[in-house]
């Protein structure tokens, strides 16, 4: 690490708060992928003005810099490549403003997703983005990979829930992008800054669209004999008009793994669980929940459970979110997938996925948000296996080749990052990447904000850095 | 859709514009006016999207879907690839959300005459940088749009608009449950609901809302901060809790845009269309 970039960085900035120390960095050299880099130093900013102290520092030093808020990401949009600088923004987590009326609010992008749904409950009000690790992961990183979760088949992902924000570019310069205005003239700055995983710039503060909280839920839980049969039920239920606030599936293997931990009566001998929530106004619910019922029993549903009280409804929901951590009664070590199929291509897909994990000897577990074609098959393995981790990774990649094929993308909400970079060219031609990377260029021309993620590296081109360990190309 | 012959049209050289219907001013003068294709592609309700070219009518594209039960959240009148270069929503800005959600996936033709897609076809992605998010609302600046995927929703079994008078219309805002839209003149309130039809009456019967028609809504469309609408006076009509503000003045007090945004939009336009011949002298800022 550049000894002048480290006396720059602890001149700008409280010393105590820059490190480079090798087990502070050493910590910070991953997020929640598998995918490792190495760190230079690691920053704490609490302010605005110290984001830009440290870029301009990166800047002068010609030093990438990498944002990153609490690490949960999964595609290693925030592992850092070549000893770039880490700057941490969870220090920056306050709630600066809520307009209740107007529904919205101004916060700083290290608040954690669930602590600003919880500041601002009191006024019947929420933050509709809801991925699955929204206890711990920032309003900052759902920005930065325009996160999604269960609740984002109603009311979109967080591109449609950010206003404004103030962003800090490569050069140092500050700039506000969007307004609080549900729509501002002009180039939407704000919508291409939301989802760039970073590489246009660090969002020190966020407008955020606060949603009210329904009058009305119901959470109802449907099962079936056959994975098909719970595809088709969602199609139909889509076909019906009927838009649930979510519609999530889980497979077999997946409900045993969540049953054994959370009890949560769900049916082990079924080969589908369906779990559908719908929101909003009490006549219009009645109507709804009657109409899925039926359409549940047209395809085959073997029980329609409707939760009786708000006890009953978290626990189901504690059983889909409490899917990651039931997995390690199977095995230690799992590698999430994040693809979306056009809805009708459910059953084909699923079957083909089931048919991959058979071919390299793995557990594969399903839990997705359906309603949307999202899937996430988990591959469930022991990389102290011989071999083990070469056969995920393999099993992944054809996964994802086959939803892709099925008409689908390459992620739903996870992000690109390193993960996935060298398959962007299986949906977009060279000529639809470089306009990509000109946009890139237009926000930082200088490349410093962390690069080489999401686009991959020209033909031809030698590689800068070292592929890192665990990155499967 | 074949888009070669469209993206033959644009070219590579000459300074060139594009049109629809015209109704929102057309083409610029002294370039050369090209057209996109028009029709529908598909439909599919069971996956909400539609395909269909850019110089399809709004209105046509919305009386096909409606026999599927469904619609798209862009404003009447006008071609698709008109509402979304402008990017404008409507009256339903409040319970649609923004016009630019609608864009899934977008091919346009670039200032090199390639044909560029932007996006993905499903309703959930975050592959790569979203181009489509830059499409709409750059006024044919950046490239031309030749076809689209749109998100589609369904029809509320009833929708009926209200009115009241009222000189606090921001105590509906905060009681009814999702209103379509809230309109504003100082003194009348204008309110969209729609739902299921008990819903919709109960909601009305909370804020003495009476049964009401369609309001007249026109004049020059200006943006403010939702905050600032309690500052309005004179002659207005605001849709409430967007900023968005329509009155007989072409001009209004709006903030104008920052030193470095400006710095940023000029940077993304050189990035696209360095010899500026993608409707020549328009400039979105």
């Amino acid at each position: 690490m550049n000894a002048a970039l480290l006396d720059e960085l602890r001149a700008a900035l409280d010393p105590k708060r820059v490190h480079s120390d090798p087990s502070t960095t050493g910590l910070y050299r991953r997020d929640a992928s598998n995918i490792t880099g190495t760190a230079g130093a690691v920053c704490f900013p609490t302010s605005t003005a110290e984001v830009v102290a440290c870029v301009q520092a990166c800047a002068r030093h010609n030093t990438p810099f990498v944002a990153r808020g609490s690490g949960t990401g999964l595609a290693g949009g925030a592992t850092p490549l070549d000893d770039a600088v880490v700057i941490v923004m969870t220090k920056m987590n306050r709630l600066l403003s809520v307009d209740t009326v107007n529904r919205l609010a101004w916060v700083e992008p290290g608040m954690l997703n669930l602590d600003l749904s919880r500041a601002v409950a009191e006024h019947g009000l929420h933050f509709a983005p809801d991925p699955s690790s929204q206890q711990s992961c920032s309003v900052g990183g759902n920005v930065a990979n325009n996160a999604g979760g269960p609740h984002c088949l109603a009311e979109g992902v967080t591109n449609a829930h950010i206003l404004a924000l103030e962003v800090v570019l490569s050069d140092g310069s500050v700039v506000e992008l969007g307004g609080e205005s549900a729509e501002v003239d002009g180039y939407d700055l704000r919508g291409v800054f939301v989802g760039s995983e970073g590489m246009f710039g660090i969002a020190t503060k966020i407008c955020v669209r606060l949603t009210p909280l329904p009058p009305a839920v119901k959470t109802m839980l449907l099962d079936f004999d056959t994975v098909d049969a719970g595809a088709h039920t969602v199609s139909a239920i889509i076909a019906a008009g009927i838009v649930p606030a979510a519609l999530e599936m889980m497979d077999q293997v997946c409900v045993g793994a969540v049953e054994a931990f959370v009890h949560a009566g769900m049916p082990t001998d079924a080969a589908a669980v369906l779990l559908i929530e719908v929101a909003g106004l009490p006549a219009g619910l009645a109507v709804d929940v009657d109409l899925i019922a039926e359409i549940g029993r047209g395809h085959g549903a073997r029980t329609i459970r409707v939760a009786a009280n708000e006890a009953e409804r978290a626990l189901l929901w504690k059983g889909r979110k409490s899917a990651f951590g039931a997995i390690a009664r199977i095995k230690p070590n799992y590698y999430l997938h994040d693809t979306v199929v056009p809805r009708r291509q459910l059953p084909r897909v699923l079957a083909e996925v089931y048919a991959i994990a058979e071919r390299y000897e793995l557990i594969v577990l399903n839990v997705f948000h359906a309603g949307e074609g999202n899937l996430h098959p988990l591959l469930v393995f022991d990389k102290r296996e011989p071999g083990a981790l070469d056969r995920v990774h393999r099993a992944g990649e054809e996964i994802v080749r086959a939803c892709v094929a099925a008409g689908g993308v390459l992620s739903g909400e996870h992000g690109i990052g390193l993960e996935k970079r060298d398959f962007m060219p299986l949906m977009f031609s060279p000529e639809d990447l470089a306009a990509q990377a000109a946009l890139r260029r237009a926000f930082d021309p200088a490349g410093l904000a962390n690069p080489h993620k999401v686009l991959p590296s020209p033909a031809g081109c030698a590689d800068v850095h070292a592929v890192p360990d665990g990155v499967w190309i | 859709m074949d888009l070669r012959a469209f993206a033959d049209e644009v070219g590579t050289d000459d300074p060139v514009t594009i049109t629809g219907l015209g109704t929102r001013g057309g083409g610029v003068v002294d370039a050369r006016c090209v057209q996109a294709p028009s029709g529908i592609e598909w439909i599919e309700a069971d996956e909400m999207r539609i395909s269909c070219a850019a110089g399809t009518p709004v209105d046509a594209l919305n009386e096909a879907l409606a026999r599927h039960g469904q619609r798209v959240a862009l404003p009447p009148g006008g071609t698709v690839g008109g509402a979304l270069a402008v990017g404008h929503s409507g009256v339903r800005l409040l319970g649609d959300g923004a016009l630019r959600n609608t864009l899934l996936q977008a091919r346009y033709v670039d200032a090199n005459g390639t044909l560029i897609t932007a996006g993905g076809p499903t309703v959930k992605n975050v592959t790569g940088f979203d181009l489509c998010r830059l499409l709409v609302g750059s006024r044919g600046t950046l490239g031309f749009i030749g076809d689209v995927i749109l998100r589609s929703r369904p029809i509320a079994p009833t929708a009926q608009w209200f009115t009241v008078e009222t000189n606090d219309p921001w105590s509906a805002l905060s009681r009814l449950y999702r209103p379509v839209s809230v309109l504003w003149n100082g003194t009348t309130a204008w309110v969209l609901l729609e739902g299921h039809a008990a819903d919709v009456a109960a909601q009305a019967a909370l804020c003495n809302l009476q049964a009401a028609d369609v309001p007249e809504v026109s004049g020059h469309r200006h943006v403010i901060t939702p905050a600032e609408e309690r500052t309005l006076r004179g002659q207005f009509l605001c849709q409430l809790g967007t900023g968005i503000v329509y009155t007989d003045q072409p001009s209004f007090t709006a903030a104008s845009p920052t030193p470095g945004r400006t710095g940023l939009a000029r940077a993304i336009k050189t990035q696209f269309d360095p010899t500026g011949r993608l409707n020549p002298g328009v400039v979105v800022g």
